[in-house]
């Protein structure tokens, strides 16, 4: 018969069967996340890569005239965005429904956070560093992007368009 | 009168004037326990009054109130008071109790345990000034490169300093008792208090750091520029089981106090003991469930953070077994019959009874909201969304703070020798806290599914967000009502207890006794050496190269900016 190893610590045996349960259920959890982590790719964004935040528009990428949305060589679409208080610019994304974006996103100034309610679209934006989220619109209609991490008493009101449109025009954007 | 002034007269005057003290040794530690809870709780009702007006505010309903100057200022004292001082004074003073009545011990030494308190008195004063002038409106959690008057961060460092002195009080106690009586078990009460000290200690490194070699500097202009992951980083190390540490007295409370209040006996000693431990060893190197949104940091580490935040869960799972047979014994004994018979049976009565209670319950709902905080995936959708405010504010403001009231009513009697003012009105008070969490938590859960993010003083957004928030953001104003109300009776009672003419019976505070007799205790149960070691190792193994990484790469800070 297989020994209980916690009966060492612990005497009363309906005790041992509910910290069992415990410990399956802490385990089944994060082994379920774990599953989707390998198998689906869902993870949260994690991108480690620096940046200059105060020389943004010197850099390539985040120059002024580079920001917004670039259709990639995979049909996939980069969209690339500065978040300064109080505002995301370019302020107006237009992205066509079920295909692949990635956001990369630098603050000019502080702390920002970005995140389109009802979307899986979100990160915290952190100067010195290069967000990046991965994702897809899986619904057309009008979004918002909404600044979600306190930056400053104007903080309420940095928020800006994302426009996702039906397939048949993203053929004319790009 | 004033009564402000009074109170805080009374909690100036009070470890001085000793009066009412009994001959037992618990008795040494009433001054500074008294002191220091008044502290927490005249914090605790500026804390209840910003929040009220927090609520007003936020839903625009009198357009003469807005002001974001006014209302991020009163968001970042609200969040330090309720935190930071409500929590580390409270802590203090059901320590250094706790310590004296539990052992039977007089205090380790006491000059120096004033002197910690003094020191983290004159820290949250100091950090007052910049916090009421608006010069500190960088919320709690210090949000560089928002950049607060240096008055703030030395001032919350002081506090986190006076702290430290009560960590080493409370381990000196803890070995100096050892010594003494070899062999012996340490009572549990004693045993979680010293696994909080230790813990806060550990946790406070992280914050500290931050503030030590980053954040006042920085604010002196000694150095130009602040890596903000590296500040996140750091906190994060703190942010999380600093939860714990306020959570450690509710849990004591809960293990040692609960039992006998409900006329019932501890349903185990030692699971209380693991409990205790498992908190120390998982609470601090998890602290990336913070981080999930944020760049810079790498999705394994996340993801070994988020099993170690699963394996958090454990001991409050096995602390709700534990409590709810304590109470299933207790109501059997008092006469209940079948499965659910005992919980009718139970003192309801009892302040402390009714307070556990409540906030198992809201535990329950809390935990059920934090396992979805925890999901690496999940998060996504809730991430800084008022979801997360909901969430802690009926695992911290619900669960926790309610479980410092029972503290409060249980122990002011003891410590000033005078019966509870009003029990009836403690009962009344529990009631309305409970109902008024919820009504506030509820519907911010669901705000947070419906867009709103959190840390907003207005809804300047889309038109088809702020009707679908509306009929929330009503309900909260009535929350935050009842919990001012309720707020201010707490005070109140507390307040009149001191001048009651009836003495309190019995000074001696009542410890539960386990069901079974205590035969012999592990060592490893019974001391904590081997588990700091374990915390060092795992410290080190989630945080190691994560904070190394910043040196090891090309960073580059950032300078400060003002709100």
């Amino acid at each position: 018969m297989f020994a209980d190893p916690l009966k060492s610590i612990c005497e009363d045996p309906l005790e041992r069967g509910w910290i069992w349960i415990s410990l399956i259920l802490a385990f089944f959890m994060a082994g379920m996340l774990g599953f989707y982590a390998v198998s689906n790719n869902i993870n949260p964004p994690s991108n480690v890569e620096t940046i200059d935040s105060s020389r943004l528009h010197l850099t390539e990428e985040f120059a002024e005239d580079n920001l917004g949305v670039t259709t990639n060589a995979d049909g996939s679409l980069t969209v690339t965005l500065v978040a300064a208080r109080y505002g995301f610019y370019p302020p107006v994304i237009e992205v066509p429904v079920d295909t692949p974006v990635i956001f990369r996103m630098a603050s000019a100034d502080v702390l920002h956070g970005v995140h389109v309610p009802f979307t899986n679209m979100t990160t915290m934006v952190v100067p010195g560093y290069i967000s990046e989220v991965r994702t897809s619109f899986p619904r057309s209609g009008e979004y918002s992007l909404l600044c979600n991490e306190y930056c400053g008493l104007g903080h309420d009101s940095m928020w800006s368009r994302l426009v996702v449109t039906e397939k048949s025009s993203a053929g004319e954007t790009s | 009168m004033n009564q402000a002034t009074t109170l805080a007269g009374d909690a100036a005057g009070i470890g001085l004037t000793g009066t009412n003290r009994s001959s037992t040794i618990g008795a040494d530690a009433a001054g500074i326990g008294l002191a220091s809870m008044w502290v927490g709780f005249i914090a605790f009702a500026v804390a209840a009054l910003l929040g009220f007006y927090q609520v007003i505010e936020r839903i625009d309903l009198i357009p003469e109130l807005k002001s974001p100057e006014l209302y991020f200022g009163s968001v970042s004292t609200h969040g330090v008071l309720m935190a930071f001082v409500l929590t580390t004074f409270l802590v203090m003073g059901y320590g250094y109790y706790t310590a004296t009545t539990s052992l039977k011990q007089e205090l380790w030494n006491k000059p120096l345990a004033w002197f910690g308190f003094w020191l983290a008195v004159i820290g949250v004063l100091l950090a007052a000034v910049p916090l009421l002038t608006g010069n500190a409106s960088v919320l709690y959690t210090f949000y560089p490169p928002l950049m607060a008057h240096p008055a703030f961060y030395i001032g919350a460092t002081l506090l986190v300093v006076g702290s430290w002195v009560w960590c080493l009080e409370m381990v000196m106690m803890m070995t100096t008792w050892k010594k003494a009586h070899p062999g012996e078990t340490v009572p549990l009460a004693m045993y979680g208090t010293t696994a909080n000290a230790i813990l806060w200690f550990i946790t406070s490194l992280g914050v500290a750091s931050e503030v030590l070699f980053q954040l006042i500097p920085w604010s002196l202009g000694i150095i130009d520029t602040v890596d903000v992951g590296l500040a996140r980083t750091l906190f994060s190390w703190t942010l999380h089981a600093i939860v714990y540490f306020w959570l450690f007295p509710a849990y004591i409370a809960l293990y040692t106090l609960l039992p006998k209040a409900a006329g019932g006996r501890l349903f185990s000693d030692q699971m209380g003991r693991v409990a205790f431990i498992l908190l120390l060893v998982f609470s601090v190197p998890i602290g990336f469930h913070h981080l999930y949104m944020d760049p810079f940091q790498a999705a394994g580490w996340k993801f070994l953070h988020m099993m170690g935040t699963f394996m958090v869960a454990v001991p409050t799972l096995i602390t709700g077994f534990t409590i709810i047979a304590s109470l299933e014994i207790a109501g059997k004994l008092r006469g209940g019959k079948g499965l659910f018979g005992w919980i009718a049976a139970l003192p309801w009565g009892n302040p402390m009874v009714l307070a556990a209670l409540l906030a198992l319950l809201m535990l329950t709902f809390g935990g059920f909201g934090g396992m979805i905080n925890a999901s690496y995936a999940m998060n996504t959708m809730v991430h800084n969304t008022q979801w997360v405010t909901g969430h802690f504010h009926l695992i911290f403001g619900g669960t926790t703070v309610i479980m410092y009231f029972a503290i409060a009513y249980t122990l002011w009697p003891k410590m000033t020798g005078r019966q509870l003012y009003s029990t009836g009105m403690a009962v009344k008070q529990l009631w309305l806290w409970f109902i008024g969490m919820l009504i506030l938590t509820l519907p911010w859960h669901q705000l947070g599914l419906a867009g709103q993010p959190r840390r907003i003083s207005s809804t300047p957004y889309d038109e088809s967000f702020v009707q679908a928030w509306l009929p929330a953001e009503s309900a909260m104003i009535v929350g935050g009502a009842i919990l001012f109300i309720s707020a201010l009776m707490l005070v109140y009672n507390l307040f009149r207890t001191h001048g009651n003419a009836q003495a309190e019976a019995s000074l001696e505070v009542e410890y539960a006794e386990p069901l079974h007799a205590i035969q012999r205790m592990p060592h490893l149960m019974n001391s904590f050496g081997f588990w700091v070691l374990l915390v060092i190792v795992y410290m080190v193994a989630s945080y190691g190269y994560p904070i190394a990484q910043f040196f090891l790469m090309d960073t580059y800070g950032t300078v400060p900016w003002s709100i």
